[in-house]
């Protein structure tokens, strides 16, 4: 989990407020509200077509929005300040976009001068030692495979120190060393104060790295801390398994402290819904032992960033359905 | 507006390695010239003496200006759209370049290979005249007058020639497409030469004073005008920016700048 610090700076790195974009009749996304402070890792979740990339090319300044405001890097989201914020932010899009005739070293030296980098040579060598890249600098773009164009792209994306980092889906087509590598760069580069906005479909990588995620569904279905998501979607429950089913569970659990209800969950399983865990969790061990039931394990029932984002989606399509 | 002349620069270099190592581009740069040339020069190497009479009194040599009007067109019109159907425009949009840089580095960097293949078209063609034909042919078809025209209008030609293909370059979604359309453009220049060539159009010093003038402000124009019409938001998404700013909505961005 990256260290966010917001609150601590002065003006948040990203800051949106009702923003949208319409192609037409066709809404991309709308009402769009949120702030990100600097250093920290925010995660934009949603299925295909829910606006996410239209989002990032917006807040880029590659596409004008259709209605609202937004301030990026600390500048406002004007016609006039596109230069400005491009100069201080760097994006990495989906597709990998590199010359493929040119060298690593080549692509790379034609995006240094791009942002005016002053030793370009020096940086591109760090750029490409922080992707594991070194010894792949002369070859061609084309000859490399997917997993090590997508590399470069985010060498690139490295190359102008930017302030605000916008990454659509950075780990897509790398192995799980890869994408380990890149995603102790991503911690890296939020200690070193970067602000990055994450565009994933991978939950597990949005839960271990952001500090926030924002589930977008051409609106802004949710947004908050991973955990704050968990225990704000779904009731606090205990697992309960047991070595044999108990008689009668009902008389078990319905009259203890701080227990609202209970399920089975699977054989000899169950999950009791709790109002207060710290209460429940000491109760309901003492009820099963004066139960006389052989019990293997108690444990809180985690609920995981997939489960709220598939909770949040489905709603949408039965919203949709009806 | 100044111009930032390291993203120029940085546009003009990567274009260039990426023409020199693009064989299908490098081909059809060098065909043009060849089909110009070799054709005339059969032509005047066949002539004897008794044609130098007639040939003194046209520009024969003008006809290569056919070269600088139509080689640069596959170059220029590559060059959007050919970054369009790699996926490399975008991330060259995400960089603070502005679209008047971008479009000045990519016209360069098909101007000047263009201003040198003529050059060197010109020189083998004068040495072969010079060489090969009739003496008698050879002084009447060489006189400094064409040459200098050739000097000075290669470059305006292949200008105008790749403002026309770039802007091409920019509203077509498929290379080829581009190419033949360009090529097409190219067209009314090469005919206005050969016309020239073939003195159905009058050359004199006035009328290369006032064509020449006529070009540099069409190039200077073309430039303008081409970076007017690049719309950042219809090339990468497809949709078009400018006409629903129209209708009341925020301006892109990049597009103001």
């Amino acid at each position: 989990m990256g260290g966010g610090n917001q609150g601590t700076a002065p003006a948040p790195a990203l800051s949106v407020e009702h923003l949208g974009k319409r192609f037409g009749d066709r809404v991309a996304f709308e009402d769009l509200s949120f702030e990100i402070g600097y250093g920290e890792i925010f995660g934009f979740l949603g299925p295909n077509g829910a606006g996410k990339t239209t989002t990032v090319r917006t807040l880029g300044t590659l596409l004008a929005p259709s209605s609202g405001t937004a301030t990026v890097a600390g500048i406002p989201l004007a016609p006039e300040n596109g230069v400005e914020i491009r100069k201080r932010i760097s994006i990495m899009p989906e597709v990998p976009g590199l010359y493929l005739r040119l060298s690593v070293t080549e692509n790379l030296q034609c995006f240094a001068d791009l942002y005016e980098i002053a030793d370009p040579a020096e940086r591109i060598d760090r750029a490409l030692l922080s992707v594991n890249l070194t010894d792949r600098a002369s070859d061609w773009c084309g000859s490399l495979s997917k997993g090590l164009r997508q590399r470069v792209a985010l060498a690139r994306a490295l190359l102008s120190d930017p302030d605000v980092l916008f990454l659509d889906e950075p780990t897509s087509g790398l192995d799980p060393v890869a994408t380990r590598d890149v995603h102790e760069l991503i911690l890296a580069l939020c200690r070193k104060g970067v602000t990055i906005f994450l565009t994933t479909h991978r939950l597990e990588e949005a839960e271990r790295l952001c500090d926030r995620v924002a589930i977008l569904n051409t609106t802004l279905r949710t947004i908050g801390r991973p955990d704050e998501l968990r225990e704000r979607l779904f009731a606090r429950a205990l697992s309960v398994k047991t070595v044999a089913p108990l008689p009668d569970p009902d008389r078990v659990f319905a009259r203890l402290p701080a227990v609202t209800g209970w399920r089975s969950d699977g054989q000899n399983g169950y999950l009791v819904s709790v109002a207060d865990l710290s209460v429940a969790a000491p109760a309901v061990t003492r009820g099963l032992v004066a139960a006389g039931a052989d019990v293997l394990a108690i444990a809180e029932s985690r609920h995981t960033l997939e489960d709220v984002y598939l909770e949040m989606v489905n709603e949408d399509v039965e919203a949709n359905r009806r | 507006m100044s111009i930032n002349t390291r993203w120029v620069g940085a546009i003009y270099r990567k274009e260039l390695r990426d023409f020199r190592r693009n064989r299908s581009l490098a081909v059809g740069m060098a065909i043009i010239p060849v089909i110009f040339c070799v054709q005339p020069l059969v032509t005047v190497l066949a002539l004897n003496s008794q044609a130098s009479g007639p040939l003194f009194h046209e520009h024969a040599l003008l006809y290569l200006l056919g070269i600088p009007a139509l080689a640069p067109c596959f170059v220029a019109s590559y060059s959007v759209v050919g970054e369009r159907q790699q996926g490399t425009l975008e991330p060259v949009l995400t960089t603070p370049i502005r679209r008047e840089e971008l479009l000045l580095g990519k016209a360069l960097a098909a101007l000047i290979p263009s201003i040198a293949v003529a050059y060197v078209v010109y020189s083998l063609f004068l040495a072969c005249v010079e060489l090969l034909a009739h003496p008698g042919v050879a002084s009447a078809l060489i006189r400094p007058p064409d040459l200098l025209a050739q000097l000075f209008f290669t470059p305006l030609l292949a200008t105008w020639s790749i403002w026309i293909s770039v802007l091409i370059s920019t509203r077509c979604s498929d290379v080829r497409v581009a190419q033949q359309f360009s090529a097409l453009a190219s067209l009314p220049s090469v005919a206005v030469t050969t016309l020239v060539s073939l003195n159905v159009i009058k050359a004199s010093l006035a009328t290369a004073l006032v064509a020449a003038a006529v070009l540099v402000v069409l190039d200077g124009l073309g430039w303008r005008a081409v970076s007017a019409t690049f719309d950042r938001e219809r090339l990468i998404t497809g949709n078009p920016g400018r006409r629903g700013r129209r209708n009341g909505v925020t301006r892109p961005v990049a597009e103001a700048e």
